[in-house]
């Protein structure tokens, strides 16, 4: 009996222990509709966002929401919008859904954030999208091309930010038939919907029948050379590839290892030329030619008016980290999110800045237009080639746009705005 | 047929740097009974320190003497500090500790070098020569199999011929016994996690070139395929590690090149279980001393 | 020191959790039972006084005993390590989901659905601890490690190769009705989560505490001491390895399915080969071979990463320091711990705690 007492007292302790851990919370006021907005006052707005900041996926994407919160400083520095500083809290999920699902709900429950932001990844944040959606917390332009965001009736407060991966087969796939006309067109895909949504694309404008040899890796097995050795067997001469980062740099060197030689054409998420030279090293050179996609202002076009501003609040307020594609995109984030608040008023609540992200016609860095409207929850909907010569990585030809159903894919003529004065949006 | 050979050969010469992993476990099994978890994060360490000599003085080669010099002091450095203390009564606390060095290791790597892959210079050429119209070795996969060659034949040297290599093999299967006869077991101990990580960072230097590049966790997938070599070839057995690495290389490479990538964890566990449900010690295991 | 390193028998460890318990008065099933109704009652009290997030925490933390416990109960108590209840949690995390669509995908509604999905996580996962569980029977040490290892590895794997049924990598949602209309149109959610995992992972203690006290845990501690001598006293030690495995594989089951319960869905990352190691670690650093120490493990596996976060957030610096820490910080910190506990406290957290009362104990007489 004795231990018996003593067992039960051990797991009480025990749990009055993890209460306590719980700290004075008051009680969850579990009534709908209090007054006030959670993660808003009079001076502050707290939104949130979760990324691999650690583990093997961080590589680069670690740099984004440290571009993100530095642009947010800048905008406080200046002010804040309509009087209110933006505090950005950034949770490490490592690239791991379950992560995901504990920080995620951190934020939300714990830290009473006003939105997620960016959150990065899709199978990430594929697991939150339920819980976002039941707890309606705005989930701002997720950095992802999967097709998921873009469910208004299904989660009517998710909306994308990456143009999707099907748009993005389709205009390398156009590049193709327009200027390659007539060469054997390979694919080589990451096996998930990144690879399955681009090679949809590719097939959309070529034709089902007209991809000769189709392959996939898996980020668990570093190894193409069995791939690649099929390319160079069956003679392709041009190569797409939905790959990310490190998969761009090994497939090229690869190649050339096996002295294979082909015209890339790479998605968005794998053609940052910075980043792919950094880890080719001295084989960086094997880029040269390499055709690429994006659709925000180039790192390195230093007489681009967005660029200087991004480069100066890089200096300014992230300590001055290395300026590449990760750090551009974080900082047109920031500008996008900014402007949203913007648009949704000084009484802000997370209905009206749904419905100033539905209004949609936000202007900004992007070199093709957002889609946004009530029907459309999708990000940018195009993008511009661009290609490597002479070690340099530069823009060419018009941007296109396009859709992810059987659309045309047409050019995009808009001419690009500047940035305000100040570097701050105003309300249009 | 020229798919068929193309395939071997990469097989070859991957499965050469597992190998060579393979056989740094094996050394510290022989030695400590310990598996090390951590081989893989100290050896990435040990070419991290490559690395910042080869990009300060511009020498490859210098660089690659530090790795293995940094590999060997590190793991005298693991076995004084930490190991020793371990208290080795249950087997696996020394695998926890292992797991906790590999996420303090691998979190300092972060933190001095950021979570950025870095390039991984190779000192020969990895472009294949062209028998026939068929691609076989590279000028790199020559000097990985020559690298590999030398450390093992030594190995089986030392092991089999010298004082040194006598004294550390007594220490391990009986220490009271070595200790009564004069050996040095606790200098043993560490000559063996010594050698053994720096065989480890050698590997790592061999096999990096043909990786992502350097990142802190450049050697976890390395690490998971080398030590599937190891056990499938015996822990004991240093050619059981060279056998294993080798098998282990072919299957990766007929798998992916004739059935797809995403099958190859599968045939790794098939494989795994067909030699160990046949040989439950591995393909080199010692013969059974004693069974009821 | 270290000349009695390799030489000291590797039962001792465990010494502690063999004292001798069978000379108590009364059912044990009595006992067991009374200790799980208060610990529900606790729980219920609990849910009512903390915040939505602490419910969500205490659930992750109870799937995670789930899994902790029988990890537990097959390395500590039967001597078998396993590598792989990762892929045992993701095998039982798969069946519920697929079950919970069909169900929903047939329009059918109704309480009786979810304990369904969860039984038959369960059986699916005894049959797949089964056929691991035969293969571990044969093999010893880091042979059985090297096998688990590539099962965690695997398994996930194969939610990609057959994502016709699995979604690959993005996984499958799983579809889980709200709490029933008689607790109330706004109980909060995270409350229903505790309730619904606090109450499986209490039903799977008791079976497992019973167990353990059973004719079936002293052969499951006698094969682990001694297999030689196990066999000379009848037991047949292959046998009980394998009932060993299927047990733990069945609750490791029960903890995936109630983690993907609580997350409403499903993908392989979230059971990598990490997560196998981390319950490896969980169970060794809250003390081998006890359930109690089981409950630290998972108590550590859901609160360390959170604690050293806020910890890292105290400190102000630079972007550019600070973009270097990040993320890294709290996983030096996390390894530290762990290799300093383990050298301090080879016996866990439990094994401290009752080094401590056995002290206190001592002298008070």
């Amino acid at each position: 009996m004795h231990r018996l007492a003593q067992r039960g007292l051990a797991i009480a302790s025990t749990i009055a222990l993890l209460a306590a851990a719980a700290g004075c919370s008051g009680d969850d006021g579990s009534g709908p509709g209090g007054a006030s907005v959670p993660g808003v006052t009079d001076t502050e707005i707290v939104v949130g966002t979760h990324m691999p900041l650690t583990g093997p996926a961080s590589a680069g994407y670690s740099k984004i929401a440290p571009a993100t919160k530095a642009y947010f400083d800048y905008v406080n520095a200046n002010g804040g919008v309509h009087g209110r500083k933006i505090t950005y809290k950034i949770m490490d999920d490592g690239y791991n859904p379950a992560n995901t699902q504990q920080v995620v709900r951190q934020l939300v429950l714990q830290d009473k954030v006003f939105a997620v932001l960016n959150g990065l990844g899709t199978p990430t944040h594929t697991g939150v999208l339920d819980f976002l959606k039941s707890n309606r917390v705005p989930d701002l332009f997720v950095a992802s091309g999967s097709r998921s965001w873009d469910q208004p009736d299904k989660y009517p407060g998710t909306f994308g930010f990456n143009p999707d991966y099907t748009v993005e087969g389709k205009i390398l796939a156009n590049y193709a038939k327009a200027n390659l006309a007539g060469q054997k067109v390979c694919f080589l895909g990451q096996d998930d919907d990144f690879g399955r949504d681009s090679l949809a694309g590719v097939e959309k404008v070529l034709g089902a029948g007209a991809v000769a040899v189709k392959q996939t890796y898996v980020t668990s097995n570093t190894n193409v050379a069995p791939q690649i050795g099929a390319f160079k067997a069956a003679g392709c001469k041009v190569v797409v590839l939905a790959t990310v980062p490190g998969f761009t740099a090994l497939s090229v060197g690869t190649a050339a290892r096996l002295g294979f030689k082909a015209q890339w054409l790479v998605s968005n998420v794998g053609a940052d030329h910075p980043t792919l030279a950094k880890q080719l090293g001295a084989a960086a050179p094997l880029l040269e030619g390499m055709v690429g996609t994006n659709y925000l202002p180039m790192q390195n076009d230093t007489a681009n008016p967005w660029i200087q501003l991004f480069t100066r609040i890089n200096k300014e307020h992230n300590g001055d980290a290395p300026f590449d594609g990760n750090t551009v995109y974080g900082m047109s984030v920031g500008y996008l999110f900014v402007q949203t608040l913007l648009a949704a008023g000084k009484d802000l609540t997370r209905e009206k800045v749904l419905e100033a992200v539905q209004k949609g016609g936000f202007q900004g860095p992007g070199l093709v237009p957002l889609r946004f409207s009530a029907k459309d929850h999708s990000g940018y909907g195009g993008q511009r080639l661009s290609r490597v010569t002479g070690g340099v990585q530069s823009y060419f030809g018009p941007a296109y746009e396009t859709d992810e159903a059987d659309g045309p894919v047409n050019e995009y003529t808009a001419a690009p705005v500047a940035p305000p004065a100040n570097g701050v949006p105003t309300v249009s | 047929m020229d798919r068929f050979v193309f395939l071997t050969i990469d097989g070859l010469s991957r499965g050469a740097v597992y190998a060579a992993f393979a056989l740094a476990l094996v050394l510290i099994w022989r030695a400590a009974r310990v598996v090390n978890f951590a081989q893989g994060a100290m050896a990435v360490a040990a070419a991290y320190v490559a690395y910042t000599v080869s990009a300060a003085t511009g020498s490859y080669w210098l660089g690659f003497v530090v790795a293995i010099v940094a590999g060997l002091l590190l793991g005298a450095l693991v076995d004084r500090v930490v190991m020793r203390h371990v208290d080795h009564a249950s087997p696996l606390n020394p695998v926890i500790v292992a797991l906790g060095l590999v996420l303090l290791i691998q979190a300092v790597l972060g933190m001095v070098y950021g979570n950025e892959f870095r390039p991984a210079e190779a000192p020969f050429s990895r472009s294949a020569l062209t028998v026939g119209g068929v691609a076989v070795l590279s000028p790199y996969d020559l000097f990985v199999f020559a690298t590999i060659a030398v450390v093992v034949s030594g190995l089986a040297w030392m092991f089999a011929r010298t004082p040194v290599g006598l004294r550390m093999r007594a220490a391990a299967f009986a220490p009271e016994v070595s200790r009564l006869l004069g050996v040095n077991v606790g200098g043993m101990l560490t000559l063996g996690w010594a050698l053994a990580s720096g065989v480890g960072a050698l590997a790592a230097m061999l096999v990096l070139p043909t990786e992502l590049g350097l990142h802190p966790h450049a050697m976890d997938l390395v690490f998971v395929s080398a030590f599937t070599a190891a056990v499938v070839g015996g822990l004991d057995s240093p050619p059981g590690a060279v056998v294993g690495g080798l098998a282990v290389g072919l299957l990766l490479s007929y798998v992916s090149g004739y059935a797809g990538s995403d099958l190859t964890p599968l045939a790794v566990l098939v494989l795994l279980l067909a030699v160990l449900l046949v040989r439950p010690g591995g393909l080199f295991a010692p013969v059974a001393a004693r069974r009821v | 020191m270290s000349a009695t390193r390799a030489a000291v028998p590797p039962k001792q460890q465990l010494v502690d959790a063999d004292r001798p318990v069978d000379r108590r008065r009364g059912s044990t099933l009595l006992r067991h039972f009374a200790i799980v109704l208060v610990v529900g009652l606790l729980l219920v009290g609990v849910s009512y006084a903390v915040e939505p997030f602490r419910n969500f925490q205490l659930a992750t933390v109870a799937a995670y005993l789930c899994a902790t416990a029988g990890l537990t109960v097959l390395t500590g108590l039967n001597g078998q390590l396993s590598l792989g209840h990762g892929a045992l949690m993701a095998t039982g995390a798969y069946t519920v989901a697929l079950c919970q669509n069909a169900f929903a995908d047939r329009g059918m509604t109704g309480g009786w659905l979810l304990p369904l999905s969860l039984g038959a996580a369960i059986v699916s996962t005894v049959a797949v601890g089964a056929v691991v569980g035969v293969a571990a029977a044969r093999l010893r040490g880091p042979y059985l490690a090297g096998v688990t290892l590539a099962v965690a590895v695997v398994v996930p794997a194969l939610a990609v190769t057959f994502d016709g049924v699995f979604n690959g990598e993005q996984g499958l949602s799983v579809p889980v009705e709200p709490p029933p209309m008689s607790l109330g149109p706004y109980f909060p959610y995270e409350r229903w989560q505790l309730w619904l995992t606090g109450a499986a992972t209490l039903l799977a203690l008791l079976l497992l505490a019973n167990l353990i006290r059973s004719r079936y845990g002293r052969t499951f501690r006698a094969v682990r001491d001694d297999e030689v001598a196990a066999r000379l006293a009848g037991i047949h030690v292959a046998r009980t390895q394998v009932l060993a495995f299927v047990v733990s594989a069945a609750t490791a089951g029960l903890g995936g399915a109630l983690l993907a319960v609580l997350a409403q869905s499903v993908s392989p990352g979230a059971f990598s080969l990490t997560l196998s190691l981390f319950l490896l670690m969980a169970v060794v650093i809250g003390g081998l071979g006890r359930l109690t120490g089981a409950l630290w493990g998972a108590v550590l596996l859901v609160a360390l990463p959170d604690l050293t976060h806020s910890a890292t957030e105290l400190l102000t610096l630079s972007p550019a320091v600070a973009q270097r820490l990040e993320g890294n910080l709290p996983l030096a910190i996390f390894g530290l711990t762990l290799i300093v506990v383990m050298i301090a406290a080879p016996g866990g957290v439990q094994g401290l705690l009752s080094r401590l009362g056995r002290r206190l104990r001592a002298r008070r007489s």
